[in-house]
């Protein structure tokens, strides 16, 4: 049985795209097979994080108007044998598919991946609607600000109306040193406030512009980051390992790492 | 780590932003989860504050009335302060009064 998981946030900007990549990425490399579907029609970034841009020949809306079969429009990653994305349609906007042509391309999608990771766009209006279509699990990604936090609960409200089963919660973009400060939102305080499950934390990491600047998702650095580190942690969890969430102090740079940041920078 | 330091013993002349967020959050959602207009919430708060007046007089300084969210569930919270009982004159123990 495949999983349909839609990745959300309600607010923009707080890494959804990002994390689609780099999660469907983790999972890829745990060996199962992956396809991450752009559904951000009119807008779409997945293409560009997962640096897949130049292969894009046909979209989910050829697909849709049965311009081009499904497999003709799925773009396989080198890099990750098991991956695979369906792009979206850059020309047209969000109201040119319908949530019942959605259902039917990924229920498509699930007969033949084991998991179906749809990249939602921001706001709650019909790209919404066309992204949950045929989803039966969700992910909700917001960072410790109270604006994303706020989007992310009338999300999780929607969510639970249209009977999506599962709704867990990922923090990013945490910064460590700011929380014990006194000065950002804990997850802690973020999952209180949501009350619904985390499965992961990811803090803020300068390498993810560098990664996307080159098209490479950072899971698959050789010398992975703190963040890196926790998406292929929350790629086992989705796959039923227990796997302990870090102290909070572990998720930050330690005072040596920052010299050595320090110094590089003073030297290029 | 020195400038870390300072910050913290700084910021928390200055309060804490990071409670303040949780606070503002907790008092936004539950109004958001409520879907209550601020209409209907002052005319829910007068008709209980006019129950209560019968029997106690109220410190009209200290009262609260809000929305709460606290684990998923939403709840009212009104702290009503009291400055006096009232003697009893009229309400529920006068009627059970009469019928006695």
């Amino acid at each position: 049985m495949s999983r349909v998981i839609v990745m959300t946030s309600g607010k923009g900007g707080v890494g959804k795209t990002t994390v689609t990549a780099n999660l469907g990425t983790a999972l890829a490399r745990l060996g199962r097979s992956v396809v991450v579907v752009d559904a951000d029609f009119g807008l779409r970034n997945l293409d560009l994080l997962l640096g897949l841009e130049n292969r894009v020949v046909y979209t989910a809306l050829e697909v849709i108007a049965g311009e081009c079969r499904l497999e003709q429009a799925l773009v396989k990653d080198k890099r990750t044998p098991n991956l695979s994305l369906l792009p979206a349609a850059q020309t047209r906007n969000k109201t040119a598919v319908h949530p019942d042509q959605m259902r039917q391309l990924i229920e498509k999608l699930a007969s033949s991946h084991d998991y179906v990771l749809i990249d939602c766009p921001a706001g709650i209006e019909q790209g919404f609607r066309n992204a949950i279509a045929g989803a039966n699990e969700a992910i909700i990604i917001t960072t410790p600000e109270v604006a994303a936090v706020r989007d992310a609960d009338r999300v999780v409200g929607l969510l639970e109306a249209a009977q999506i089963s599962s709704t867990q919660l990922i923090v990013n973009r945490l910064r460590p040193d700011m929380v014990a400060a006194g000065q950002m939102m804990s997850v802690e305080d973020v999952v209180e406030v949501l009350a619904i499950p985390l499965v992961g934390i990811i803090p803020e990491d300068r390498e993810v512009i560098v990664s996307t600047n080159k098209g490479e998702p950072i899971v698959l650095s050789a010398n992975p980051t703190l963040a890196a580190q926790a998406i292929q942690r929350i790629a086992r969890r989705l796959e039923g390992e227990v796997v302990e969430f870090p102290k909070l102090a572990s998720l930050g740079e330690s005072f040596w790492e920052r010299a050595k940041r320090f110094l590089n920078q003073k030297v290029l | 780590m020195l400038l870390d330091f300072l910050v913290q013993l700084f910021s928390r002349h200055s309060g804490n932003s990071r409670e303040q967020a949780k606070q503002r959050l907790k008092l936004i959602l539950a109004h958001d989860r409520a879907n209550l207009s601020p209409a209907a919430l002052e005319s829910m708060r007068l008709e209980i504050l006019g129950v209560v007046s019968r029997y106690v007089e109220l410190d009209s300084e200290g009262m609260q009335f809000h929305l709460a969210t606290e684990g998923g569930a939403t709840a009212l919270i009104a702290n009503l302060p009291i400055r006096r009982v009232k003697p009893l004159e009229t309400g529920l123990s006068h009627s059970e009064d009469e019928k006695a």
